[in-house]
This record gives C-alpha cells, sequence and structure tokens, in this order.
C-alpha cells in the first residue's frame, strides 16, 4: 500500500468539483454516441416514446439517466468501507463484461458440449506443461544465480552467455527451434517435450535474474555471521540465504508462473493439445470462434487468479518472521 | 612457543588496494586473556579482529589460531572457525529462524549434534545471557540489547576457544548498552578468553587484563588498563583518551 497520509479529509469522488466534471464528460459522451437504438432506449420507452422517433430529446434523456445512475453510483461507493468498495467495483466491471460479451450472441448449448474436453484435455495440458517448465526453470535459475555471482570466470561466462541467449530471442523462435531443430541433429523430440524445454530454457533465464537479485538483497552481515559460526558455502546459501531471499523471489516467480501459464500458449503451434489450441480448432468447424476463444480466455483467466491467490497465501507464509 | 596462545599474529600487513590497513601488527593472545582493542575509527581494529577468523584475508605476515596458521590455501577454515565466536555490531542474527533455532544451528549443522542435545545447549545459553524466556521469538521481536545477548549466546553455544567482538554495543540505545556489557562481563569473569573491539572505556578498565591503541594501522599502545589509563605513552593515546573521557 501507498504510504497513507493522515490529512486528507474528503474522500474524492464526494468532492463537488469531481463529481461535477465526472457527470459533464459522461454526459457529453453518452451524447455523442446515439444510445436509443440500443437496450438502453428500449427501456426508456415510457419516458421518450418510440425510442427511433425520440430525437435529440431520447438522445439527451438517455445521456442523462446513464450520467446520473453512474454519478450516482461512484459516490454511492464512496460511502462504503474499503474492501466493501473493492468488491463492489469488481463485481461491477464483471458484470459489465458479461454484459458486452452477451452482445455477440453466442450459442451457449455449443459451449457448453464443448466445455468438458477443454478443461480435462486443454486446461490439464496448459496446467501441467507450465508447472513442469517452472519447476525446470527454478532449478536453473538457481544454478544461473549462483554461477552469475560466483567469481569463477567459466560458470560467470556460461551462466550470463545463456540468460543473455534465451532472453533474447522471441519464445515463440526458441520453441520452433527445437522442435524443428534438434531433429536435424539427431534427437526426434515429441512435441510437448519440445514446449516443456522451450519454456523452461527460457523461463530459466529470466528468473536467474530474479534469484541473483534476490539474493544480492540480502545483506552481507548475513553471509559473514553464517561463515563465522563455520557453515560451508552449501548451508549458507541454501538454508541461511535463499530461505531469507525467497520472500523477495517469489512475488515476481508468481508474476512469470502467471505469464508462463499464457505463454505456454506458444507451444500451439508445435501441435500440442493445451488450451489455446483447442480453442482455434474447436470451433472451426462450424465457424464459432467467438464462443471457444471467449471460454478459454475465461478459463485463462480463472487459472491465473487461482495462482494470484496461492501466490499471496505464500507470500503471507514467508511474511512470519517480520511481522512484529 | 607455550601452548596457552590462543592466536598469534606476526608482522601483520593487509592492503585495500594501495591504501595500508594494517602495519606490521604483533599481538599475541593467551588462554584466559580479556582484551580490548581501541582507538580512532579507520584504524584498522575491526579489520584485525576479522582477520582472526579470516573473513578478512591477510597479505604479509602469520597469523595462527588454535594451533592452525590461516592462509589462502587451507582447506579447514570452518576447522578454525568453529573454535573462534564471532559478535558483530549488527547482531547478524537469522531473522527466519526462532532465537532457539539461531542458537542451535551452529552445533546441528556443524558438529552434527543432535537436536535434542542441542536445544538443551541453547537453552544453557540463553539462560547464561538471561533470555530463555524469549526462546521461541524471531529477532525482529527483541530489543537491540536482546538481539545481542542472543548473538552471543549463538556463538557460546559452539562452545569456542576465544570470542571475538566487534563493536557490540556501537549500534545499542545507551539503555541497553549495559545489558550487554554486563554479560560479556560475566563472561569474562568465567575465564573466557575475548578480544574486544569497543570504546567502551569503562568496561576496559573493569575487564580488561590488557588495552590496545591502535592508529592508522598500527599498534601503538599495548599495556595493562591502569598504565594505559593513567600513564599513556604515546601522543595520539593521549589525544584519543582526552577526546573520549571529556564527556
Amino acid at each position: 500500500m501507498l504510504y497513507p497520509d493522515t490529512v486528507e479529509a474528503e474522500v474524492l469522488v464526494h468532492k463537488p468539483w469531481f463529481v461535477a466534471t465526472m457527470f459533464a464528460v459522461i454526459l457529453a459522451v453518452f451524447l455523442a454516441f446515439n444510445l436509443t437504438g440500443t437496450t438502453m432506449g428500449e427501456l426508456m420507452r415510457p419516458v421518450i416514446g418510440d425510442p427511433l422517433q425520440s430525437g435529440l430529446y431520447g438522445r439527451f434523456a438517455v445521456a442523462f439517466v446513464v450520467a446520473v445512475i453512474f454519478s450516482l453510483n461512484v459516490v454511492l461507493i464512496g460511502f462504503a468501507p474499503l474492501k466493501v468498495q473493492i468488491a463492489i467495483v469488481w463485481f461491477e466491471l464483471l458484470m459489465l463484461f458479461l454484459a458486452f460479451f452477451e452482445t455477440f450472441h453466442l450459442s451457449r448449448p455449443f459451449i457448453w458440449e464443448k466445455l468438458p474436453f477443454l478443461i480435462t484435455q486443454g486446461a490439464v495440458t496448459t496446467l501441467y506443461v507450465s508447472a513442469i517448465s517452472i519447476v525446470i526453470a527454478s532449478v536453473i535459475a538457481i544454478l544461473g544465480a549462483v554461477a552469475k555471482l560466483s567469481t569463477n570466470g567459466f560458470a560467470y561466462a556460461i551462466a550470463s552467455f545463456y540468460t543473455s541467449f534465451f532472453r533474447g530471442l522471441p519464445l515463440l523462435m526458441q520453441v520452433y527451434l527445437i522442435y524443428l531443430g534438434l531433429p536435424q541433429l539427431g534427437f526426434v523430440i515429441d512435441a510437448v517435450p519440445a514446449g516443456i524445454l522451450a519454456l523452461s530454457l527460457c523461463y530459466g533465464a529470466y528468473m536467474t535474474e530474479i534469484f541473483r537479485s534476490g539474493i544480492q538483497s540480502i545483506d552481507r552481515g548475513q553471509w559473514e555471521a553464517s561463515r563465522a559460526i563455520g557453515f560451508g558455502f552449501g548451508i549458507t546459501i541454501r538454508r541461511i540465504i535463499l530461505p531469507q531471499a525467497l520472500p523477495v523471489i517469489i512475488p515476481p516467480t508468481g508474476n512469470q508462473f502467471i505469464s508462463m501459464l499464457k505463454d505456454s500458449s506458444l507451444v500451439s503451434v508445435i501441435g500440442v493439445w493445451e488450451l489455446m489450441f483447442l480453442a482455434r480448432t474447436l470451433g472451426q468447424k462450424t465457424f464459432q470462434h467467438m464462443e471457444m476463444l471467449i471460454s478459454t480466455a475465461l478459463i485463462y483467466w480463472i487459472m491465473s487468479i487461482c495462482l494470484e491467490l496461492i501466490q499471496s497465501r505464500i507470500e503471507r507464509h514467508y511474511a512470519r518472521s517480520k511481522v512484529r | 612457543m607455550s601452548m596457552d596462545l590462543i592466536i598469534e599474529a606476526k608482522d601483520v600487513a593487509k592492503w585495500y588496494g594501495a591504501f595500508q590497513v594494517l602495519k606490521d601488527i604483533n599481538l599475541t593472545v593467551r588462554k584466559g586473556e580479556r582484551i580490548v582493542v581501541c582507538g580512532p575509527s579507520g584504524s584498522g581494529k575491526s579489520t584485525l579482529i576479522r582477520c582472526f577468523n579470516r573473513l578478512e584475508a591477510h597479505q604479509k605476515g602469520e597469523i595462527i589460531v588454535n594451533g592452525i596458521t590461516l592462509h589462502d590455501k587451507m582447506r579447514n577454515v570452518a576447522g578454525v572457525r568453529k573454535n573462534v565466536g564471532m559478535v558483530f555490531q549488527h547482531f547478524n542474527l537469522f531473522p527466519h529462524m526462532t532465537v532457539l533455532m539461531n542458537c542451535m544451528v551452529g552445533p546441528m549443522w556443524i558438529k552434527g549434534v543432535a537436536a535434542t542435545e542441542a536445544k538443551k545447549t541453547a537453552l544453557r545459553f540463553l539462560e547464561r545471557v538471561r533470555i530463555p524466556e524469549q526462546a521461541n521469538k524471531y529477532p525482529v521481536q527483541l530489543s537491540g540489547g536482546q538481539q545481542q545477548r542472543v548473538a552471543i549466546a549463538r556463538s557460546l553455544c559452539m562452545e569456542p576457544a576465544v570470542m571475538l567482538f566487534d563493536e557490540p554495543t556501537s549500534a545499542l540505545d545507551p539503555e541497553m548498552v549495559s545489558e550487554v556489557l554486563d554479560t560479556m562481563t560475566s563472561l569474562a569473569r568465567d575465564g573466557m578468553t575475548m578480544v574486544c573491539v569497543t570504546h567502551e572505556m569503562g568496561f576496559a578498565r573493569a575487564v580488561a587484563d590488557r588495552v590496545i591503541f591502535m592508529n592508522s594501522g598500527q599498534i601503538v599502545e599495548d599495556g595493562n588498563p591502569e598504565m594505559f589509563f593513567t600513564n599513556p605513552q604515546h601522543e595520539r593515546t593521549k589525544l584519543f583518551l582526552s577526546q573520549i573521557l571529556k564527556h
């Protein structure tokens, strides 16, 4: 949370100038777009008569009502406690989104028919490809971070070459290079292992930097205390430094995991039946692309939310030794 | 060479780049001796005692600790360090472990002592520094003075041959200084060999067998406290004493 100053007296959304400006802007915007032809116009029929005949008066009335509802909503939310505010705003934005999707007139039976397969095949593949990749990437990252911090020239050179190369190429390119390139060398590799390999190597490079900065963030005194007791390098890094670096490392790593979950969609190009692949192919036969794309988008989103929740739980766990 | 020498430094010199921090240091510490090292800041006192457990490397001369010579190629630096306790200015407790674990890990992970045994030892030494009731708290929940006493207990758990103190009270509130000094005094009474970098002149007068005064990398005064405080030999020592005893 930002530093909460104690002198702010009035909530922004209750200041007259703010409410007035907001009202004026919304009125102007909705006047510019003629809403009389929409559901909103239908709902206003008792006031403005036939929406299509209502002309400028109807247009103004609709915009006015929208602006009043919107401003009133914002002002009322301003009275609620912080947590309630957050919940209401989330809920309202979600409703707007759903209303937006509703205007696409999607075929619900088609979605319900394909959904189980999307989840059991697509989501499961996406999850396990990402999970295996993040584990391998973490191992690479620890090794890479230690190598990058070491005074051994070979270790540093290899690690920095690795991070430079794999951060420097597009992930899509790496997927192709590994899947199509390795067979040229005589290693025929399946699509799933090739995808996992590409994701691990790429994310390992990013996470090497995260782990390195995490390790560097630990006070020198911790190293000195540990070495002064007589602990060797292994115990010091494993049991003294890394456990303290984890609270620094976990938020960006969680970020990387969420990002990997979505970047795993790139392995669809080599024919892995994960979520993105199914989203593109299932709707193709009947040209119901939108149905599949939107359901898949929601599945990705839900999975990301779950990961965010897990991440915040782990962060709370590691905050233990920080509380007074 | 007698067997009861714990630390022996002969013609020790050290450079940071072109700057020489230690110049021809000769110093011996016998078993049971309490030595206070003082001097103006930047005089090399901390660097010197950090050389004794090889947190710093010296470039010239010889340092022998507990019969083991310290040098670049040594393989058993841990063998020296487990016998040399060190207390830091900023405590450097492990923040992710409870006070009890801080004291247990040394014996457990280095000497292979069983957890139950290590816990017994830890509690004994926490009792010794008079904070057994804080055993299950985390370091951040303790005051500075308490943290420093835990740090002392953590070192004692390794049952070292000598304790090095690197300005142990400099980071503490005035009120907390005395609780740490009391602990150190009682350690000294029990015959612990100590080398202590500090500006607490009262402690030096009461506890030290020898007071060493360093100036720009050299030992300029080395004698008993009585001599040191009443009849210092060197001009720089007189100036230093007049500065810090003024208030």
